[in-house]
């Protein structure tokens, strides 16, 4: 795309425009999934989903809800493109990813249609900056079929319970085991690495319970390599949902705050189960839009 | 087997353990009368680290329970040590440890009591079980130096991480010197600078030693144990004697004791001395004077007489009630010849360890426990065995 100045399109003819205050709302949840190189985005007019996928098996999507920017326009549902999610968080930090204090970059994003560039303009104290990014062909994304009718056990956590056993994991373990259970021990971590197994128990009553629903006794097994990049976004969380439905899958959602203050879910990761009966891997994925809060 | 630690403990266990993984790969841990005893010793078996925690330490503390034979293990370091691995977890959210051996499934198990009911188990595997003894008497050493922790700790502070060796001598006026050692082949880039560090007399609490005496050992091992002194905010003594004869580093307190014990080397480099001031000079001549009637072990790689056998008990606990071997220099371990047939192929084949002929092995001797210890369960097994054959 020659990048001589062309006659400014109008406004109209934009398919997506976003305008936003402090860009770090939305650099920050796409760190959280920035664990594959490239992103797939979907624009609606409730907000945009950027998802990230690997191996067939996990699919991270970040939801930023339209209500988080100043100003949000689609014009025909929904704007999808697929892009290099390296290089859009570099853009959207390109003022520094730990700006002075009251010191804040806004962002206006804007997307012209199939076959365009993304358009970032990014002003900070009066310098602007304009990023265009090449956009490519989306790629149709897996569907895990992951609905809130089949779930059977969901629990919502406290994040800080589960961030320092996330990084600890025994990464020689290839599986992380999950127990959920109305009985004991309720809701169980394990792995089993060379150095033997280790197990970690959280009762349902305890305070980093936020709430525990659990119907019926289900241990699965998932591949710790792919539920390991989970981690960034358990950091960046304050609480967690972790729902399994009636195959196994596995649903982690996020809730991240805002530096405003306002709280948004980021749907993260459904993992693959290993099946006892078949032995083959299957897939999850999660609703497409979660309800925000709980 | 079975204790309990509980509250700030925690902290102190888990530093512990961090500062024996500076120096082997492998934990012995053994449950004693006299309090639990975590050891290590490096793959070069020039440096021996061991720590003892008093019953009182511990909220809860059963060398066995009834019906069981006491039991000891060695596990891998990187495995203990992954639970103790994030200090300030430790400090924050750890209220009480429980550790745990059960012989019959061979697993150590080391379960963490969190904050909100929170528990963590861990099973560690454990390997055979045999007794790490070093022997080693510091009476016998003619040197003594006591001090803060912190002291000393800063003392070292201002030496390059990288820095292998520091040697520790007595210089004019009493005061206490600390030196970076350097080989003679070291490359110049790091030969360009030499920290020395001079410390007064008055901030020791015991300084027997005359000016003069030197000795030279490795730092890394060193700094483990200061840290840990001074996070305990604990006094270090150093007993030392000859260069060559290995120095003893001590901590006590009354729910706990830790002992290193550093290989140094065994002549100071022609180098080393050309920096030295005129009084680190001397010590050599003065203390093989001084400090023998077999002068001549010194010059022979003949080592390991002074230091250290590994000795297997059979019984519950008796190893640490058997008499150390002396460590006075005239004294020749009858098994010294054999010993050191097995040190050396050891220390050839361990990259990345001191320089191995410099730094004389404290050797340790491994010798299985026999099968038969007395209330174990080898008589039935052998029944066993002859029914089915």
């Amino acid at each position: 795309m020659p990048l001589i100045a062309q006659p400014a399109p109008a406004e109209s003819d934009y398919s997506l425009v976003a305008c936003l205050d402090n860009v770090r709302n939305l650099s920050t949840v796409l760190k959280a999934i920035h664990f594959r190189e490239h992103a797939t985005c979907f624009a609606t007019k409730n907000g945009i989903k950027v998802t990230v996928e690997n191996a067939k098996c996990v699919q991270a999507n970040a939801f930023i809800q339209a209500a988080i920017f100043q100003e949000f326009k689609v014009q025909e549902e929904p704007v999808t493109f697929r892009i290099n999610l390296t290089v859009l968080l570099d853009c959207l930090s390109i003022f520094g990813s730990n700006p002075m204090p009251g010191n804040l970059t806004a962002l206006r994003m804007c997307y012209q249609g199939y076959g365009y560039p993304l358009m970032l303009f990014l002003e900070e104290g009066g310098v602007v900056t304009v990023c265009k990014i090449n956009t490519q062909e989306p790629e149709e994304t897996l569907d895990f079929d992951f609905c809130s009718t089949n779930v059977i056990n969901k629990i919502i956590l406290q994040s800080e319970g589960l961030r320092e056993a996330f990084s600890e994991l025994d990464m020689t373990s290839e599986i992380l085991q999950i127990t959920m259970s109305p009985d004991k021990p309720y809701f169980r971590l394990s792995t089993f690495g060379n150095a033997g197994s280790s197990h970690l128990d959280y009762p349902k009553d305890s305070d980093l319970m936020e709430s525990f629903n659990c119907n019926q006794t289900q241990v699965n097994r998932y591949k710790i390599s792919l539920l390991k990049p989970s981690t960034k976004a358990l950091v960046l969380s304050c609480k967690v949902s972790i729902r399994t439905d009636n195959r196994g899958f596995l649903s982690l959602q996020y809730m991240i705050r805002n530096e405003d203050g306002q709280d948004f879910w980021l749907l993260l990761v459904d993992w693959i189960r290993q099946s006892h009966l078949w032995n083959i891997m299957k897939f999850a994925l999660n609703g497409l839009f979660l309800e925000s809060g709980e | 087997m079975k204790c309990v630690v509980a509250g700030g403990n925690v902290k102190v266990l888990g530093k512990a353990v961090h500062s024996l993984s500076r120096i082997g790969d492998e934990l012995y841990l053994e449950p004693l009368e006299d309090g639990l005893s975590l050891r290590t010793v490096n793959s070069s078996r020039s440096a021996y680290a061991c720590f003892l925690f008093a019953p009182l330490f511990f909220q809860l503390y059963q060398v066995a329970t009834p019906g069981q034979d006491t039991l000891r293990c060695k596990i891998l370091m990187k495995s203990f040590l992954s639970v103790f691995r994030s200090l300030v977890m430790l400090e924050k959210t750890v209220e009480k440890c429980c550790i745990s051996m059960n012989g019959r499934s061979s697993r150590l198990v080391v379960q963490l009591h969190c904050k909100y009911g929170v528990r963590k188990t861990h099973n560690l595997s454990f390997q055979d079980c045999e007794s790490l003894q070093a022997v080693f008497d510091p009476a016998s050493c003619p040197y003594v130096l006591r001090a803060a922790a912190k002291v000393l700790g800063e003392a070292v502070l201002p030496f390059p991480l990288a820095l292998a060796e520091v040697t520790l001598g007595i210089g004019r006026g009493r005061r206490v010197i600390l030196r970076s050692y350097q080989e003679e082949e070291t490359d110049s880039t790091i030969k360009a600078m030499v920290t020395e560090m001079s410390i007064g007399e008055e901030d020791f609490q015991q300084l027997q030693a005359q000016e003069g005496v030197a000795i030279t050992f490795c730092l890394k091992e060193f700094r483990g144990l200061l840290s840990f002194a001074e996070s305990a905010n604990l006094s270090l003594s150093i007993h030392f004697d000859a260069p060559g004869r290995p120095a003893i580093f001590a901590i006590k307190d009354s729910l706990l004791d830790g002992h290193f014990v550093l290989a140094t080397l065994s002549e100071p480099s022609p180098n080393s001395q050309d920096l030295c001031s005129p009084e680190l000079r001397q010590p050599a001549p003065q203390l093989q004077a001084h400090s023998t009637p077999n002068l001549d072990d010194f010059a022979n790689d003949d080592i390991d007489s002074y230091m250290i056998a590994m000795e297997t008990t059979v019984g519950s606990e008796s190893s640490r009630t058997l008499p150390p071997i002396s460590l006075s220099p005239d004294f020749q371990p009858p098994c010294n010849s054999e010993e050191e047939d097995e040190a050396e192929p050891e220390l050839s084949t361990v990259p990345g360890t001191p320089p191995p002929k410099k730094f004389r092995s404290l050797f340790f001797g491994s010798i299985l426990a026999p099968a038969h210890s007395p209330l174990g369960p080898s008589p039935v097994l052998a029944e066993d065995s002859e029914g089915e054959g």
